[in-house]
């Protein structure tokens, strides 16, 4: 085969997913730069081009207040993710010798997911309420004498319920990184000496920093976006970023919505970046 | 337009004899077909074609209901077909896409905007035959002579313009109606009587720190604002012009005191959707909220104690009404005419009643209850024997009271109307201060 038709032929073959990133990814992503940039009154959205959107969204105390909230939730949650994911990934791949266990137990990980993510958020609802079964059975034990009410309907619910629903996805990229260590590291590491937890700094965790950085980017973006658990664990009370984008769609708003999203996609590519450059994912994979 | 008249009266008298006469039976469906084939005055000549008619109406969940379009089928013979939106969608689209429906569902706060924007056309009364039974909130605004006028977008104020092709509203009744009311009520706050265990009878109670982290409010800002109007007013602490069309200070007025409130941790949730409302209620983790009615019967079907409580301040009062599309018009414009007059007609009317909710003209829903059912529903007596609902759900047991009790009771103590503020922007942005702070 010649060179240009080789060419040609590359060409060819990314055209389909060129084209599926056009239409499903570029095209309404410019739509959403350019309503932006749009006036509205209360039915109708304006063909304009203003800056009153954006001025207003980054010049009120308010947003700062949703965007303070917004990184507080997600960086409790990349915490305590990583945290239980990184130990359950060890677990699975250093302790767990048998390949079958090995996956017997992932499967049992995923299971949750059969379920729908609402569902799985809701049924926090009448456990942790006033009269749920926690505070029925710490009020029955006789260890308090009056429900907790912090437990439900407050930043703690929200990121209880983040960290239920997003730490798998924290287990599956760190798990994956730790199955390819190769394990005569490890023995080299023990021959010469090197204690589980000197094995551990030095090795197991510079080797799934790829996971890791892969982990936390699912986690983050995913809890920087996040409307509803927000909305159902604070009880309406909290705002998050997401949320506001979500009522300001709600009241028609969509070039104020459009401004919002794209303020917040711009923070969430500068945090990817930012991690993208503590952790060369592709050297790593 | 004279010879119709003319016509509409040499049909009516002897048509409608008959039709008293069928409603009594159970064929009561045969009745509305004919009477209401008599009221355009073409019951013949366009009997056949007219089942060919589809008219498109979309709205609301609330009205949307789908046993009204299979009754039309069933009585008039056309096509409805219903799309249920929420109400912002609601305006957007009759503003927007206007050969997208031919029957808008809106409400009147929606209405006060949606209107000028000349998408619908308004409808001559003269074609309405039952007109003079509309409850007299939607023609003077007083439901007795003596009652005072609701603050708010009391719809009334835009119930008429001053001619076919008009849309300004006009002052005083014409005869050129923008909507035909469809359903209303009067809100209030619902309350658990068994975890109070008091007497509560003003708005105020809802700040009160007795319900500290116990109350909660819905947020959807239009409404939410006006109950936090009604809330501050009736402590004291800020008097308005018009609860409906508040000045940007006493919008920040009122948002400063609900946050003041929230910070103190007085709210427990806020609740967008009718089941949040129903949850929070049933399970104890709210005590005193603002809450719709059919919320107010789900609470009590679970076989807990739940009250609508009504407040001497008042009712916050919503209504709804179906208007014409603009391009309407010949076959069409009739076949929604001919609709219009069987809404009036009472089977609906019946049906909203039995949901806890009004009908535009009471007088003739009357025809289609048992004494009982409208003795519960409308005069606020004791229920003699079980309240069904529509849908043959047993609703409330022998010896229950209405709420609030009757039609005149609830709908006269009404103090302001769902509307759309002139400050509406603002309004909106400092209610996301509220819910962020």
């Amino acid at each position: 085969m010649s060179a240009p038709n080789s060419k040609r032929g590359s060409y060819f073959l990314i055209t389909p997913m060129a084209l599926v990133f056009a239409i499903f990814l570029v095209i309404p992503l410019l739509t959403i730069v350019v309503v932006s940039f749009w006036d509205y009154d209360e039915y109708r959205i304006l063909p304009d081009f203003i800056f009153e959107n954006y001025s207003y969204l980054l010049g009120s105390s308010v947003t700062w207040q949703i965007y303070l909230n917004t990184f507080k939730y997600a960086a409790l949650t990349w915490a305590f993710t990583l945290g239980i994911g990184f130990t359950v990934a060890y677990f699975l791949a250093f302790h767990v010798r048998s390949l079958t266990w090995q996956i017997i137990l992932f499967m049992v990980c995923t299971i949750p997911f059969w379920t729908s993510n609402i569902i799985r958020m809701i049924s926090w609802i009448p456990f942790l309420g006033r009269n749920g079964l926690l505070n029925q059975a710490l009020m029955g034990t006789g260890i308090i004498h009056e429900p907790l009410e912090f437990l439900l309907f407050s930043d703690f619910a929200v990121v209880l319920a983040d960290v239920h629903l997003y730490t798998l996805f924290m287990v599956v990229p760190i798990f994956n990184s730790m199955m390819r260590i190769d394990r005569s590291l490890i023995e080299a590491a023990r021959d010469n000496g090197a204690s589980g937890w000197a094995t551990l700094r030095h090795i197991i965790v510079p080797l799934s920093k790829p996971g890791i950085a892969i982990g936390s980017i699912f986690v983050i973006t995913v809890v920087m976006g996040d409307f509803i658990t927000v909305r159902l664990m604070s009880g309406g009370q909290s705002a998050s970023v997401g949320l506001q984008i979500s009522n300001e769609i709600g009241l028609l708003q969509y070039p104020a919505a459009a401004a919002s999203a794209v303020v917040l996609l711009i923070t969430v590519l500068l945090i990817v970046t930012a991690l993208l450059r503590l952790v060369d994912i592709r050297k790593e994979l | 337009m004279t010879t119709e008249k003319s016509k509409l009266k040499s049909i009516l008298p002897g048509k409608d004899v008959t039709r008293r006469g069928f409603l009594k039976g159970a064929a009561a469906t045969a009745g509305v077909a004919i009477g209401s084939g008599a009221i355009t005055g073409f019951p013949t000549i366009w009997a056949q074609n007219i089942k060919n008619v589809t008219l498109r109406q979309f709205g609301t969940g609330v009205s949307n209901i789908n046993a009204v379009a299979d009754k039309v089928k069933e009585d008039l013979g056309f096509t409805l077909q219903m799309t249920a939106l929420d109400s912002d969608a609601v305006a957007q689209r009759a503003v927007t896409q206007p050969n997208s429906f031919d029957i808008a569902d809106i409400e009147y706060w929606i209405c006060k905007k949606v209107f000028p924007a000349g998408t619908l056309q308004p409808m001559d009364v003269a074609k309405i035959k039952n007109y003079d039974k509309i409850s007299p909130l939607f023609i003077t605004g007083k439901l007795t002579p003596d009652s005072k006028i609701a603050q708010g977008t009391a719809p009334h104020k835009v119930g008429f313009v001053e001619g076919p092709d008009s849309t300004d509203f006009a002052s005083a009744p014409t005869q050129w109606m923008t909507l035909i009311p469809t359903i209303y009520n009067a809100d209030t706050l619902g309350i658990r009587p068994d975890l109070i265990g008091r007497p509560i009878n003003s708005w105020a109670e809802l700040l009160n720190p007795e319900f500290k982290g116990k109350a909660s409010i819905l947020n959807i800002p239009a409404i939410g604002i006006m109950d936090a109007a009604m809330v501050s007013e009736a402590m004291g602490e800020i008097t308005y012009g018009d609860k409906g069309n508040m000045t940007q200070e006493e919008i920040n007025k009122t948002i400063a005191l609900m946050i003041e409130a929230k910070r103190a941790g007085q709210f427990r949730a806020f609740w967008k959707s009718f089941d949040e409302s129903v949850n929070l209620m049933a399970s104890g983790e709210v005590v005193i909220q603002s809450m719709w009615s059919p919320a107010i019967a789900a609470v009590r079907s679970k076989g807990i104690e739940c009250k609508y409580q009504p407040l001497k301040e008042g009712y916050r009062a919503w209504g709804g009404g179906i208007g014409l599309a603009k391009h309407l018009s010949g076959l069409e414009l009739e076949a929604a005419y001919e609709y219009i007059n069987w809404y009036l007609s009472g089977w609906v009317g019946a049906y909203l009643n039995r949901q806890g909710y009004y009908s535009a003209a009471p007088a003739t829903a009357q025809k289609f209850m048992s004494d009982d059912e409208w003795g519960y529903w409308m005069e606020g007596k004791e229920a003699q024997g079980d309240i069904m609902s529509p849908e043959g759900k047993v609703m409330e047991k022998a010896g229950a009271v209405r709420d609030g009790g009757s039609y005149e009771e609830r709908m006269g103590h009404v103090a302001c109307w769902n509307s759309v503020m002139d400050e509406n922007k603002h309004m909106v942005r400092k209610w996301n201060e509220f819910i962020a702070a």
